[in-house]
């Protein structure tokens, strides 16, 4: 080698600009060592964001409330006249109230200034003598006077802007007129009114009276003043040997129930006012309770009657059997023994709060049975009364000594707890407590439905009767082309099994809801003579075939049954479906569909379980199939042929000693189908139906967690109660298919260990 | 018998039978998806029926559509199921007789006979047309003579498409841009006002650019207008229709007609072709139930490249780390257990955590922060392309992952210690050859992520498809993809246009023909992922040993 060579080579190999790049790969090499590794573990941590992103939306649900003093001040007006309703404007800067003896003061939350200062239009020389609220959250109020008539009023908040600064100022409307009502015919110690939609009832009595009156109106918007005139309808007079401190009107102005103190009640429906009913006599509290306070819950359907005892129990009419009416105790919330000296109920939910005599603010929610939160304004003072502000986010709290505070309160999620969740829920208007999903109602007012167990229900059952269909067939073939199919079948067989799972659920779903469940309602005997004859037409086919003699037999060696299957089967499916008609005029007078639902009473929904079962089995097949194939085909092959050396046969061979071996992998097998079953969407959701129930009927339909998701979640305010019930249900999902999934793979890996050394 | 259960051979046969129902079960669909799916493109035969009922007689030209067994209960003997045959008669004509399709008794039809002369017009709206062709008026000129009516209308249609063809530009592209480019100056504006930077000078620039743009606007509507206005004068044919009324068509709503009844073989393929054609690349018609397809093509496709984008470097990267750098140890094994089990996580919850993440927390800031000038009108706080594609990029990633990590172990340890052994570093070893070597498993991961991708719809529900777009989210206007844009999707074109759709049983060709795009392209792809994946294996065997 020449000296240039060397000193070439030398100076490539040591020089400088060897130097540089070899600096230069070791760099990239650590960057990169560090860039891919960082990369790595956050895209393995975005992956999991998922789970830690559910969890956090779901979270906030089962947090319990937050109360806040905002202000404190005297009690406006002062404590002479007592209070009989508190009105809040949405931003909570202005509140008025309203006293037994008819004056209206509005004032600022913020530091007492009298914004407003009215009395009620009393003709000269008549009393005050009752109150009562007509609707809570719009602030619509009655006054009873002594003469016996009846005036109605309405607070209202106006908004302004200006100088761009919102101005809220109150006002006293008098919808009707500022002329009392005359309604009876002694003073009005009792009043209750109730005015939906076109009709207002109006409900007196008097002390010492047995006489209750009950006045309705029709209201009328006049053509000239757009005015509302009310316009008398019916009137009619309850007699009864019972004094009332209370009557309670529901919304429906069927319900009338008259409470006394010791907690006797009457019962009376009045849907005809001109022959009210008397449905019931019963006692509302128990025998050693005084009720000291009684209340609509929002909605006007549930009472509340708060005791001495500090107990304040939940009634609601109840519907039986026989169709009849009768009031039933739901629930109670209780704190400490101290009386109840006021109720606060919520204007858009279910919600309550508790005044006592201790001075103990506590906040309940009534479905789902919670206790939110408990504060306590001072030492020994009483609450006299409670109003929440209009979006459940504060409340005015007035005590005995005469101090008005001004709470916030933060409680975006009280509907939600383990029981309304899981556990049945006695819901207003139902007979009995029932586990049931409505999210959404026609109504303002309507009680929010959030069970998820009839959507799991459902998610199970469409999830077992579809493996009802797929497991035998999967685990069937996976047997046959693993163990007895010859290798060249088995190259074309198995990737045309598998390709079902490529199949789009979409399409799958809208075959099954278009065309299947149509077909099936028509066919319904067939498919059940399905179930008979194909297993014995293959038995009697098989038998048939070994009785021919052996020079056929040997035609289609044992590795190519599956293939000599194919007319066969085909002709037995098509063979059973045609039986449909036959069937159905042997047994089922003609229809099977109306058989079902006539003579035996099992309701029947077109889209339905046995769709469901058929069209998701189908699709489940693949996945079953699949891994159970590689758990049978890795069965070590010397066993085999250990066994078939003893003399068993090839099915002996594969009960004996294939199944055991490979049975781990079989059951990580069902299990990832079962997975796959639980969250598959587009199917149930298009061949389902999606209605709620919970009933194991395989002729009616369900409603899965994931077709739940994929039906409401659009649909759903972000962040609010039902939007985390939603994540909650897909935390749900996760959670199941993550468990199953990994409870799969764990007895695969054993078995794989176990197995792989043999 | 017994000697022969007791071998046990009928479970052999069970067995084997059970192989065969799943075949059967898959070419059956496989098969009746492209019956019903092709025989939409067919021009079938339409036929004469007289029909006699109790309530009404009446004569129909339509096509046979479907058959089924009605049974219901006999009036005279209540108690007693009576069985009908009934045949699923499409009469088209649906804003004449109120619908197109009829249930009709079979033994109602007095007499059935090829309906002879009898057209069938594709219309823009309402469907389809069947009648008969009587004259043709054009420019106030009336023509009798059938043959020379059929010539002239296929020049006035020629016409009739080329017109749309300059409309259809001119509205999508050109007013389409204007109405675009006058967004953008409006945001611009407000995004210049929010940061107090607006001078008059500015003012009065956007001013100018505003009334050039709508000075060009005005042009292009004279233009459309007299572009309408050609259309509305190509002529007008006279039908008759079955039950001799007369009725007056206007050519502008006609997009074809054909006389299935006389058309030869040829012709009907030819025909069926052109139908296909139509299908792929025209736009949907009367709420996705007529038309074509090519918005859901364009969308599904734009989607699926977009997570494409997202899921290869992800997956790859997550893959090769696990693999070359990872410890092995039992975190790591929980970490692959876990990733293989979010495989199987049902697709809507991925596509709850696209809506909750990335449309409500993420494209929620990112609108506080780019554009703010544009709300409350969210850009990205709202389902669009870009969220579908991360969320299905989500969905596939652990597919990707799984793949690529398979094909990672695959590399024998000997090809990796004799790179480091000849001097190169880790890098250039995972780079140079054990990267090359896992290109097929990568693509195989890639595929399936691809197929999966395009046929999932529970999730895209959530997060970006609608079942109509104005706009395609490629298109002529800068930036071309517009990521924060709704699209549509085949597979969820399936589900609207069969669940949703007003007319059902008008949509469901449609729809099998939907199915049959769909299923052939993911069939396609996954067979191709098997053949790389055998390839593959072939290729290693030799590896091996």
């Amino acid at each position: 080698m020449s000296q240039l060579a060397k000193d070439n080579l030398n100076e490539a190999l040591t020089g400088q600009r060897s130097k540089r790049r070899l600096l230069r790969r070791r760099i990239l090499d650590h960057t990169a060592k560090y860039g891919i590794s960082s990369g790595g573990i956050g895209i393995i941590f975005a992956v999991f964001l998922i789970m830690f992103f559910l969890i956090y939306v779901v979270l906030p649900m089962f947090v319990s409330a937050d109360i806040d003093k905002r202000t404190e001040m005297l009690v406006p007006g002062g404590i002479d006249q007592s209070t009989v309703h508190y009105a809040i404007d949405d931003y909570k800067e202005v509140g008025v109230r309203i006293t037994d003896l008819g004056q209206i003061l509005g004032f600022s939350t913020e530091n007492a200034d009298v914004l407003l200062d009215e009395r009620v239009p009393v003709p000269v020389g008549t009393q005050i003598t009752s109150f009562t609220l007509v609707d809570e959250p719009t602030n619509r109020f009655a006054f009873g006077l002594g003469d016996g008539g009846v005036i109605l009023g309405q607070i209202r908040f106006e908004l302004t802007y200006p100088d761009g600064q919102r101005v809220i100022t109150p006002v006293v409307d008098w919808p009707f007129g500022e002329e009392p009502k005359a309604i009876h015919d002694g003073p009005v110690d009792r009043l209750a009114v109730r005015d939906v939609d076109e009709r207002m009832m109006i409900v007196a009595q008097s002390n010492f009276s047995d006489k209750v009156s009950i006045q309705t109106y029709t209201k009328r918007t006049s053509f000239i003043s757009d005015e509302i005139q009310l316009r008398p309808r019916a009137q009619s007079q309850i007699s009864t040997d019972f004094v009332a401190d209370y009557i309670m009107l529901a919304r429906n102005m069927r319900d009338l129930v008259l409470v006394a103190r010791d907690g006797l009640a009457r019962y009376y429906q009045i849907s005809n006012i001109e022959q009210p009913e008397l449905l019931q006599q019963l006692r509302v509290v128990r025998p050693d309770e005084t009720i000291t306070t009684a209340k609509y819950l929002n909605g006007n359907t549930s009472m509340l009657f708060g005791t001495d005892k500090g107990r304040v129990v939940q009634w609601f009419p109840v519907r039986d059997r026989n169709n009849d009416f009768a009031l039933q105790e739901i629930r109670d919330f209780s704190r400490s023994e101290q009386p109840i000296t006021a109720i606060g109920i919520e204007g858009t939910r279910r919600g309550l709060a508790l005044g006592d005599n201790d001075g103990q603010f506590n906040l309940f929610y009534s479905t789902s049975e919670r206790h939110l939160k408990g504060v306590a304004t001072g030492l020994q003072d009483p609450i006299n009364f409670i109003r929440f502000a209009p979006r459940e986010n504060g409340a005015l709290v007035e005590t005995q000594s005469g101090r008005l505070i001004s709470y916030d309160i933060h409680n975006p999620h009280p509907q939600i707890s383990f029981s309304s969740l899981w556990k049945k829920v006695w819901y207003e208007g139902y007979s009995e407590p029932t586990h049931t999903w409505q999210s959404t109602g026609a109504t303002d007012d309507f009680e929010g439905k959030m069970s998820l167990t009839p959507l799991t229900f459902g998610t199970i059952k469409a999830a077992l009767y579809s493996m009802l269909f797929a497991v035998p067939i999967a685990i069937f073939a996976a047997i046959y082309t693993a163990f007895f199919m010859d290798k060249k079948t088995r190259q074309w067989i198995k990737p045309s099994v598998e390709l079902i799972e490529a199949l789009p659920t979409v399409i799958l779903g809208f075959l099954a809801g278009l065309w299947l469940a149509p077909y099936m309602e028509a066919n319904l005997p067939g498919f059940f003579a399905i179930v008979f004859v194909v297993p014995i037409g293959i038995l009697l086919f098989g038998y048939g075939w070994s009785r021919l003699p052996e020079k056929i037999r040997l035609m289609v060696p044992i590795g190519r049954r599956a293939v000599l299957m194919l007319p066969v089967v085909i002709f037995l499916g098509w063979f059973a479906l045609s039986m449909s008609v036959p069937i159905e005029r042997m047994f089922f007078n003609g229809d099977m569909r109306d058989w079902l639902t006539n003579s035996a009473g099992i309701d029947f929904d077109q889209r339905n379980a046995m769709v469901i079962g058929f069209a998701m089995g189908f699709a489940l097949i693949p996945t079953i199939f699949s891994v159970a194939e590689d758990a049978i085909y890795s069965v070590p092959r010397y066993l085999v042929n250990g066994s078939y050396a003893l003399g068993a046969s090839g099915w002996q061979t594969m009960v004996g000693v294939v199944l055991p071996t490979a049975s781990p992998g079989i059951f990580s097998a069902v299990m990832l189908g079962f997975g796959r079953g639980v969250g598959e969407t587009m199917i149930v959701l298009m061949a389902s139906g999606n209605t709620p129930l919970m009933d194991v009927n395989i002729f009616e339909g369900m409603r899965t967690l994931a077709a739940n998701l994929a039906v409401e979640m659009a649909e759903t305010e972000v962040d609010s109660t039902h939007y985390r019930v939603l994540f909650l249900s897909g935390l749900v999902l996760f959670i199941f298919t993550f468990f199953f999934n990994t409870l799969a793979e764990i007895v695969r890996q054993r078995m794989r260990k176990k197995y792989g050394s043999l | 018998m017994k000697t022969w259960m007791s071998k046990g051979e009928h479970w052999v046969w069970f067995s084997a039978s059970a192989v065969s129902i799943a075949v059967v079960l898959v070419f059956g669909l496989l098969l009746m998806i492209s019956a019903r799916g092709l025989s939409h493109f067919w021009p079938h035969s339409i036929y004469e029926f007289k029909v006699e009922q109790a309530t009404e007689s009446a004569v129909y030209t339509a096509e046979i559509h479907n058959t089924r067994v009605r049974v219901f209960e006999d009036p005279q003997n209540p108690g007693v199921s009576l069985r009908e045959n009934q045949i699923l008669l499409k009469t088209a004509n649906r804003e004449i007789y109120g619908l197109d399709f009829r249930w009709i008794p079979e033994n109602a039809i007095t007499s059935k006979r090829l309906a002879e002369g009898l057209s069938v017009f594709e219309r823009y709206e309402h469907g389809d047309m069947y009648a008969v062709i009587e004259a043709f008026e054009v420019n106030g000129e009336r023509i009798d003579d059938l043959v020379l009516v059929k010539d002239r209308m296929r020049s006035q249609l020629a016409k009739s498409h080329q017109i749309r063809q300059e409309l259809r530009h001119i509205e999508r592209g050109l007013i389409g841009n204007i109405n675009y480019q006058l967004e953008q100056l409006r945001f611009e504006q407000r995004r210049l006002e929010q940061r107090g930077q607006l001078t008059e000078q500015i003012i009065a620039d956007f001013d100018a650019d505003r009334a050039r743009l709508n000075q060009e606007f005005s042009e292009l509507e004279t233009v459309r207008n007299e572009l309408y206005n050609q259309l509305s004068q190509l002529g007008t044919v006279i039908v008759s229709l079955a039950d001799g009324a007369e009725r007056r068509l206007g050519l502008d709503h006609v997009v074809r007609f054909w006389q299935p009844n006389e058309m030869h073989l040829g012709e009907k393929t030819a025909f069926f072709f052109g139908s296909i054609k139509n299908f792929l690349l025209d736009d949907p018609r009367n709420a996705n139930t007529e038309g074509g397809v090519f918005p859901a093509i364009v969308g599904t496709f734009t989607m699926v490249i977009l997570m494409t984008l997202f899921v290869m470097p992800m997956g790859i990267l997550a893959a090769i780390y696990m693999r070359e750098y990872a410890k092995e140890g039992p975190v790591l094994k929980l970490v692959r257990i876990s990733i293989n089990n979010l495989a199987g996580v049902p697709s809507i919850v991925f596509g709850i955590f696209g809506l909750g993440f990335f449309v409500y927390v993420l494209g929620y800031n990112i609108d506080q922060m780019f554009y703010s000038h544009v709300l409350p009108n969210p850009t990205f706080g709202t389902p669009g392309l870009l969220w579908a594609a991360l969320t299905m990029a989500l969905l596939t990633l652990p597919v990707v992952i799984v793949s690529t990590d398979e094909g990672l172990s695959r590399i024998p340890r000997s090809l990796r210690e004799g790179g480091l052994a000849l001097g190169a570093t880790k890098l250039e070893v995972i780079l140079r050859i054990v990267l090359p070597m896992t290109t097929p498993a990568i693509m195989t991961g890639l595929i399936l992520a691809i197929a999966r991708a395009a046929g999932e719809v529970a999730p895209l529900m959530l997060v970006g498809v609608v079942k109509l777009v104005s706009e395609l989210p490629v298109n002529a206007n800068p930036p071309f993809v517009h990521l924060d844009q709704k699209f549509m999707h085949l597979g969820f074109h399936i589900f609207d246009a069969g669940f949703q759709s007003p007319n059902v049983e008008a949509a469901q060709p449609l729809v099998y023909a939907t199915s049959l795009l769909l299923v052939l392209v993911i069939v396609t792809l996954n067979l191709g992922a098997i053949m790389i994946r055998n390839r593959l294996r072939e290729k290693y065997k030799s590896l091996e040993h």
